[in-house]
């Protein structure tokens, strides 16, 4: 392999390599560090980036357990990790000033499969502040630009783990998905993104924003991919109380190449309420994925009107576990430390929250707050939670007659830099295909679906709760009507 | 008073836990070096995550049981929601009766009698929850020192709040049922107590239908009558004066012995609680709570009638012993080694339990063992110390703990019997008290005096049988002569 095939060749793939020559995850790993001093001043992917020497230490030990028999189902693989999930040793920022210099004393239980698994972290990846936002522009240090076009955002909130997928500087990724933070970003850069089912992937470790609608999910440039870092990371974890409980591992990725040759037909509804609204040129790019789809598989259309409150009690939830999630943040056991001498503990917690948090941290922690004072939280919280639960039963109807749902990813195509962020609406609108997979605990997966012009367009689909093989058993047919080839991006 | 109206909110921790409500750190903090007892989970680190301690669910299904609570089908936790630096994540895990909560269980009553009446004070609810950090002052004092340091230790310790109605109505019967529950949580070993500050008690009085007064934080039973009496005796007073009192939250200062305003209470603070998306609502089965019921010790009510089956004890005996679980213990571990129980009964809620109150030693400290009671009564029995010299002797058993049959040796208080050595003593007294001797040849009852003379001599030792005989062999030789 030539070193560009290192930086754009699949995990799968350098794994076969890895495995009858494990000395060349040196050589890879050095391919990647290449790669990212080319294009990372202009994508700027990653918040921290580790050293190449501690990285190489780390990768020789992993050499090391290879040559020695053992099994390690991503030995060498550089995996870029978004920076809300708790990493010992290494930053965790959050992409905030209040977390600037936090150190986390633990690993995230998804972090520690990883490391387990021999994979080797890279760095930590740039987001929007806290996960609030779709672009990756509420960063509190620089947003990250889109390798596909440099103008453009790369999708958030997750933006910097799909750009670094994008732009060759990873191999595998980690982002957090609330409201669509994974699909979104692996829809604007042509990466494959999988929030998966509520409680499949432990949270521990992973910083809260939404704790109920908050899932880690796997990112890569393949579907292939996407299911072996599922396997890896989709562990029972008695540390989280949400974790549903299984025995041991799924191997996702035999269960994929199990069902591409029995290649069954899918019943796959079309919820029109959801097909509303899109960009020309992105409706045109996904319309013909979908057409092709139902040549071979069952598609219907459906209603599901309530769909339309979706992402208001989307909103109204995030917000409101936001504003209790993040009440921890006043600067006294770590984070932003300000001058305490002489003061009380409010002026204290006063200038830290002040100074720490951004401008939509701090709107999203003001509105939560309101939504749970007394006197509004039935107005709002308790509305927003029965829409949850009417919208989950009206969604569990449907997957009694359908496999799947297939939806867009994303209803327009990657913003210009400074055009979404200024226009809160739509800002939020962006998520309206995505917010919905969230509320009700199901997994969905955002899967390249082409070109609109130059750039990418992203075709969504979502299951019940644990359906995650027939999800990326779509996301391969898709990615099979596409020739299997990656889409590369211009950088 | 039978217009003050009393409810009391009461936080125990559960100290038979090993560990902490929601993180696996040892709960026994007491005494500990400075957040050395903490872990991500207990500190709030960014990204952890509780996990119930599912042994507090047990204690507290059993305190639900003997409270004779209604126990909720599920266990929801709830975020309560207050900036304050003992907090690492600025709100409380805690419960709460609202729309998708409930409190850990409900509407309970406990029976109490008071001077023979019975009293029944209801049980609103009992939550579980988690408790803050520990700040302290260098000065000792908020308002003086130029810094606070916080300790963590205590942060995450299990809790439970336990609420009454307003159903009380004195000053004493708030003493006899927190004195009673203190009994019945230690009976089920949910709670020692005797740590320090395992025991707090907020206490809401209003009087005749007026504003309510929130006294905070009272260490103790004594302290929360005295800060109540005071609290009627001041409320009367504005009243009386054409006053109004006002709705506050005040603070009881046990040094000084009055309650002082903490903060006006305009309003119902707003905590915005809701549940904690990160512990999901798990099922209290009725397989759980029967298994709990069947798995509970003896309470104090059933102990009071055992006693009377199985000691022979009256009621009185019986109450007053069990009345506290430690000497509940004392009494049947004595009881093993002495088998005549009444008296054993007796001379424990007397003497005993005098003594153990004058020195004021807490049950933990106690060095009297049970088998020295024992001992000392049988010394007693066999006539071989008088009860003068048991009740002389027994507050150096309290407090020292010494063996009552080596005490009675080294310091020679065994009874005089023998006839040579107490004769001489008896001639000694009369001879040295001629006008004593006149007098009891005059009237014989005038004997008891000498009896008196002798024993003071002796100190209470000499055998009062053959004192008398002795005494009167010698009035006749005097008359003789």
């Amino acid at each position: 392999m030539t070193k560009l095939d290192y930086v754009y060749a699949s995990a799968t793939e350098l794994l076969t390599y890895f495995r009858s020559d494990p000395d060349k995850i040196l050589d890879y790993l050095e391919a990647i560090y290449d790669r990212i001093r080319k294009v990372e001043a202009k994508v700027r992917s990653y918040i921290t980036l580790r050293s190449r020497e501690e990285v190489e230490r780390e990768a020789e030990n992993v050499v090391k357990r290879l040559k020695q028999g053992e099994d390690l189902a991503l030995a060498g693989i550089a995996v870029a990790v978004k920076d809300n999930i708790s990493t010992r040793g290494i930053r965790t920022t959050c992409a905030s000033r209040m977390l600037e210099n936090y150190v986390p004393p633990y690993d995230a239980t998804a972090v520690k499969l990883l490391k387990e698994s021999g994979a080797v972290i890279i760095g930590k990846t740039n987001m929007d502040e806290f996960a609030m936002g779709s672009t990756t522009e509420t960063s509190a240090f620089f947003p990250t630009r889109n390798p596909w076009d440099l103008e453009r955002v790369p999708g958030g909130s997750s933006g910097g783990s799909a750009a670094a997928l994008a732009a060759g500087e990873a191999s595998l990724a980690l982002g957090s998905d609330t409201g669509g933070s994974v699909r979104c970003p692996a829809a604007f850069t042509a990466t494959v993104g999988l929030k998966p089912t509520y409680g499949l992937v432990s949270r521990f470790g992973l910083i809260a924003y939404a704790s109920s609608l908050d899932q880690i999910g796997p990112m890569a440039r393949t579907i292939a991919d996407v299911a072996l870092l599922l396997s890896v990371i989709a562990v029972h974890d008695p540390k989280d109380s949400t974790s549903i409980p299984r025995n041991g591992k799924t191997d996702y990725y035999f269960k994929l190449e199990e069902l591409m040759s029995s290649r069954p037909r899918l019943r796959i509804a079309v919820v029109k309420e959801l097909w509303r609204g899109l960009e020309e040129d992105v409706e045109r790019v996904l319309h013909r994925i979908l057409d092709r789809i139902c040549g071979e598989h069952t598609c219907d259309e459906v209603s599901i009107p309530i769909t339309r409150y979706a992402l208001p009690a989307y909103y109204i939830i995030a917000m409101a576990e936001a504003s209790s999630n993040l009440a921890r943040y006043d600067g006294l056991r770590y984070g932003l430390h300000v001058d305490v001498e002489g003061r009380s503990w409010i002026e204290v917690f006063t200038e830290v929250r002040s100074r720490g948090f951004g401008f939509e941290v701090k709107k999203r922690i003001a509105l939560g707050a309101f939504i749970l004072s007394a006197g509004y939280q039935e107005q709002y919280y308790i509305r927003a939670l029965r829409v949850r639960r009417l919208l989950k039963n009206e969604f569990d109807r449907v997957f009694k007659r359908f496999d799947l749902v297939a939806l867009p990813s994303m209803p327009i195509k990657p913003p210009r830099l400074g055009e979404a962020i200024t226009d809160p609406i739509k800002l939020y609108t962006m998520d309206i295909d995505t917010v919905i997979a969230n509320l009700i605990g199901s997994p969905a997966i955002s899967v390249p679906a082409g070109l609109a012009a130059t750039l990418p367009v992203g075709i969504q689909f979502m299951g019940p709760p644990l359906s995650e093989e027939k999800l990326l058993y779509a996301g391969a047919l898709v990615e099979e009507l596409r020739r299997g080839a990656a889409l590369k991006p211009p950088i | 008073m039978g217009d003050v109206r009393i409810g009391l909110e009461i936080h125990v921790q559960i100290t038979a836990l090993k560990t902490k409500l929601f993180c696996p750190c040892p709960a026994d903090y007491r005494g500990k070096e400075p957040n050395s007892h903490v872990c991500p989970v207990c500190l709030g680190l960014p990204g952890v995550l509780p996990v119930i301690n599912r042994d507090a669910v047990k204690y507290a299904a059993m305190v639900a049981i003997a409270l004779n609570c209604k126990i909720s089908d599920r266990l929801v936790f709830v975020r309560k929601h207050y900036f304050y630096p003992d907090m690492p994540k600025n709100y409380q895990i805690s419960q709460y009766d609202g729309v998708g909560s409930t409190p850990f269980c409900r509407e309970g009553f406990l029976k109490l009698t008071i001077n023979g009446h019975e009293k029944i004070v209801r049980i609103r609810r009992i939550n579980i929850e988690e408790d803050p950090g520990r700040i302290t002052y260098p000065t000792g004092d908020i308002a003086t020192s130029p810094y606070s340091l916080i300790d963590y230790n205590r942060a995450g310790i299990a809790l439970l709040e336990i609420v009454t109605e307003p159903d009380i109505e004195s000053p004493q019967e708030a003493r006899a049922f927190l004195t009673k529950l203190i009994n019945i949580l230690e009976h089920l070993g949910v709670t020692d107590t005797s740590l320090e500050g395992s025991f707090r008690v907020d206490a809401n009085i209003s009087l005749g239908g007026g504003s309510r007064v929130e006294i905070k934080n009272i260490g103790s039973i004594k302290d929360v009558e005295r800060a109540l009496a005071y609290e009627i005796l001041r409320q009367r007073t504005i009243i009386e004066r054409g006053g109004i009192v006002r709705r506050e939250t005040r603070h009881w200062d046990p040094v000084r012995k009055v309650t002082i305003t903490l903060r006006a209470k305009e309003v119902e603070e707003d905590y915005r609680y809701f549940p904690d998306p990160d512990l999901p609502p798990v099922r209290i089965t009725s397989e759980f709570i029967v298994s709990v019921r069947r798995s509970m010790p003896e309470l104090p009510d059933m102990r009071i009638e055992r006693f009377m089956k199985q000691y022979g004890l009256d009621r009185y005996h019986s109450t007053v012993l069990v009345s506290q679980k430690w000497l509940a213990d004392f009494f049947e571990e004595a009881a093993k080694h002495y088998t005549r129980y009444k008296k054993l009964a007796d001379i424990l809620i007397t003497d005993f339990l005098r003594w153990v109150n004058e020195y004021g030693i807490k049950p933990h400290e106690l060095r009297a063992r049970p088998i020295h009671i024992a001992r000392l009564l049988e010394l007693l029995d066999k006539g071989l110390i008088s009860i003068k010299i048991a009740k002389e002797i027994m507050p150096e058993i309290v407090r020292s703990g010494s063996d009552p049959e080596k005490l009675i040796r080294t310091r020679g208080l065994l009874r005089i019997t023998n006839r040579d050595e107490l004769q001489q003593i008896v001639r000694e007294v009369m001879r040295s008290n001629p006008k004593a001797v006149e007098d009891a040849l005059r009237n014989p009852r005038a004997i008891n005096y000498i009896v008196g003379l002798v024993m003071k001599r002796t100190r209470g030792r000499a055998d009062p049988k053959l004192t008398i005989e002795l005494i009167k062999n010698e009035l006749q030789r005097y008359k003789a002569s």
